[in-house]
Parts: structure tokens; sequence; C-alpha cells
């Protein structure tokens, strides 16, 4: 990654998601069948009690950040005590909207009950930023903490930013990822609405008859550090981050610009970043959220970047469905438990890849590989784009 | 004391501040003893205005700073 050469590892990762809480029951999960049957996928069951030291501080933690709470939990147990001055450890989180579900409910207090019923905590519930401030204000981390919300690539942007962090020189250590958790009744009418949601109500990115997304959620949160700051401490390295790229398609709310220019442009801008060429990039995990010009766009962006021989690809979202802002995070975690288990996960529910689309969709089962640097893509409503590129630890 | 009143008052405490049952003393004071903030108390307000059905403005409120005044204004409300 440009910056003053420094390399970043990521030492320790935790996932809370709809196919399974902790890294772990994730990967059997996208190894598992994909959704069906509803417009939304949320985490059943959820208890958040182990995270907490009260019901107190439980209750004044928005969904969003009580799942970025445990993600970080996992992480941080895994990467260990982070031995740097706690000025040089950010937080740099993403998400796409927040404490939507905070917000909703506090709306009907209002009209049921009056203003004077509102929740004086409905604020720093709401607030977009709460999940990273969380994070940072948990474990003392006094470095930068920012949130960036843009929308679906959050936390791509979010991870990518962070590891520039390091890569200038600003931190030695930073706690990175996405949550969200935003499926509200008002929210999913809203996606319902704009006919984004698949009205077949299956998630099955790049399929010939895919119609849409489907509502989903969860976090993930990523322990980067400097990578020869977490060699000399002995830690145990589950990947590293190469590059990364970010653009604005500057075109269309919603809609991708034609023939996925603007994607194209932030694959290159990784690949360049990473100081890699094209044919080293071994998969693309892509961000493949089953909406026709969503996956159309980035086929033709990825055949333009990657030519006719272009890497495996996969979408995690046939299982996962569209979690937003945590898509990103998600989706590294899918990158770095490839690399560990040597197998790429199936693009799920998908069965007859679209005619037009010139590309190596991995379906039907898991497909043996031998890890090499992929590149995870994912697009925001607003035209935000955002690619990384992450790779198995080579000393 | 109404002991039936005091606990209900209790109840809210309990679920409110989530503190235990055997700290809510009548001299407990509510930032030094039971760990609470200005905005738990807001809420902690918002619930006995609910439970008790009563108003409480936010002048009412100076100098109270333990359980057992809270409690005495509650009742000068309720009665």
């Amino acid at each position: 990654m440009q910056g003053a050469g420094h390399r970043i590892a990521i030492t320790g990762y935790g996932v809370v998601a709809t196919c399974g809480i902790g890294k772990q029951n994730f990967w059997k999960g996208l190894l598992g069948p994909g959704l069906s049957g509803s417009h939304t996928v949320e985490i059943e069951n959820w208890d958040a009690t182990p995270y907490y030291a009260g019901p107190k501080e439980m209750r004044r933690a928005d969904r969003c950040e009580q799942y970025a709470i445990a993600a970080a939990q996992e992480a941080l147990d895994q990467s260990g005590d982070l031995p740097y001055d706690r000025s040089r450890i950010g937080t740099i989180f993403g998400t796409g909207i927040g404490g939507l579900r905070t917000l909703e409910g506090q709306v009907e207090v209002r009209v049921a009950k009056g203003k004077e019923r509102v929740s004086p905590f409905l604020v720093p519930m709401m607030m977009s930023n709460a999940p990273g401030a969380a994070i940072s204000m948990r474990y003392g981390f006094q470095g930068p903490s920012e949130t960036i919300c843009t929308a679906c690539a959050a936390a791509t942007h979010a991870l990518g930013y962070a590891a520039r962090q390091i890569a200038w020189g600003r931190c030695d250590a930073v706690l990175s990822g996405g949550a969200e958790s935003a499926a509200t009744i008002t929210a999913v009418a809203g996606f319902e609405n704009m006919t984004a949601l698949s009205t077949t109500m299956v998630s099955k990115p790049f399929d010939a008859t895919r119609d849409g997304f489907v509502f989903g959620e969860g976090a993930a949160v990523f322990v980067l550090e400097r990578l020869d700051l977490a060699v000399k401490r002995g830690a145990k390295i589950y990947g590293e981050i190469l590059g990364a790229g970010s653009n604005a398609d500057a075109h269309h709310i919603t809609a991708p610009s034609p023939g996925g220019v603007g994607a194209i442009a932030c694959m290159k801008l990784a690949l360049e970043d990473a100081g890699l060429n094209a044919d080293q990039i071994k998969q693309v995990n892509a961000h493949g959220t089953s909406t026709p010009l969503n996956d159309a766009a980035e086929a033709h962006a990825v055949e333009a970047v990657f030519g006719s021989n272009n890497p495996p690809m996969t979408s995690i979202k046939g299982v996962t469905g569209h979690p937003l802002g945590a898509a990103g995070a998600l989706e590294a975690a899918a990158v770095l438990l490839s690399f560990e288990h040597k197998l790429i996960p199936p693009t799920a529910n998908t069965t007859v890849i679209a005619s037009e689309m010139k590309v190596d969709i991995v379906t039907g089962k898991a497909r043996a590989w031998t890890p090499g640097p992929t590149i995870s893509n994912n697009f925001g409503f607003g035209g935000h784009n955002g690619s990384i590129i992450i790779a198995p630890f080579v000393n | 004391m109404d002991q039936q009143l005091f606990d209900r008052f209790k109840k809210c405490a309990i679920d409110v501040l989530a503190v235990d049952a055997g700290k809510l003393t009548l001299e407990a004071k509510f930032k030094e003893d039971l760990g609470s903030d200005s905005l738990d108390l807001v809420e902690f307000v918002m619930a006995l205005e609910e439970e008790f059905g009563i108003s409480v403005p936010e002048s009412d409120l100076d100098g109270v700073d333990t359980v057992g005044k809270a409690f005495n204004l509650v009742t000068s409300k309720v009665s």
C-alpha cells in the first residue's frame, strides 16, 4: 500500500453474521444453503449479555453497536494485547445507516406517548458513529476514531482507510470493520418500494433470473497492525492488506454507471496501490448483490479489468443477504477464511449464470484453490466504489 | 412511608438504573452509591412519571440527589 512503507497485517478478526456467530461458524454457514423465502434475514435469538457488564449498558447500545462490540471482542481475543501507545491505536469503522432500530422505536414512542417520553439515549444510540465510538471507549484506543458512512461500500472504505493510517505511520494498530442492523419495517418498505429487494425472495447473485437482494445484517471487526511490529511480537498473521481503491461514479444516486466504468477505475486504483498486475489476482470476492443492475455492471467491470481469463469470482450474498454497510467487513472475513481453508465458498442459490457475463462464478460447491491476492469489491448507493486487496501473509 | 408506593418506586429504579434492590436505601446517593449519571436520572424520572402518572418538571429536581429525596418528590406529586 502506498504510504511511508509500512505493511499492514491482520492479526485478529471476529464475525457476527446471520449464518453464524464467530468466524468459524460463519465459515460453516457460507458453505451451507442459500437464503430463500423472505425479504430479510436477521440474526435469530441474538443475546448480547456475554458482551456487556450489565443490562443497563446493553440496553443503551443499538443492536448495530452490539454486533460491533461482539465482533471486536472476538478479534481482540485473537490478536491478544496490543503493546502500543494508546494514542497510536485507531478505530476506523463503517456503517451504512447506524442505529435505525432505535430511531424507529423512539418515533413510535413519540407518536404514542408524546415527545416527553423520547429516550435521552436516542441520540447516542442512533448516531452512525456509535459502534466505532463504543469500541474505542471500551478498549481505551485514543488514536483517530472515525466512521465512514458510504452506504454498502462503508466497511470496504473503512478497511482501506484504516490500513492507510498504518501505511502512513500515523497508527501502529487500528480496529476496523463494519456493522449494520437496519431491517426495520420502514426501511424494508423503502427498499421494497424502490424495487431493490428480490420479489421471489431469493438471493442469487449473477444468476440469469436474479431479481433483487435479500436485506441482511451483521458485523465483522479486524485488528490491523503494522506488520513488522506484529511479527516482532510473534502475533499470528491471518492476512495482509496490499492495497485499496476508492472513487465515485458521479452518475446516479442508486444505479451504477453504465458499463461499470466506476468499478473498473476503482479496481485499477486498488491494483496500482498494491503494486500488482491484474493477472496476480487469484480471486474476486464480488459485491454481487443479486440485483440486475449491480451484477451486470460488476461482471462487465471484472471482465474489463482482468480480461477473458479472469480469476474465480464468488458472492457470499446468496447466504448472507445484503448487510449494507457491513458487507465489506463480512466479505473481508470470508476472504481470510478462504485463505485458511484453501477453499473459495460458492455463490449460493446461483445455478444459471446470466449468458452475457463472461466471468468464472464459483457455484454449487466450494472450489479448492491455492490462496493468493484477492480483491473484494463493494459499491454503495450514491455511487461510492470501494475495492480492497487482501493476500495471504508471505514473509 | 407508604410501602406499596416505595415498592413500585424501587421496581422502576431496579429496571432503569440496573441496581441491586439492597442498595436502594433512602440515604443512597444516585451518583456516588448507585453509579448513575445525569442521563440515567432523566430516564429514571421518565419511568417514574409513567409509573405514577405524574409530571416532574426539571426545576423540581434541583438538589434531588438521594433515593429518599426522589421518593419524597414522587409521594408529594401522587398525593
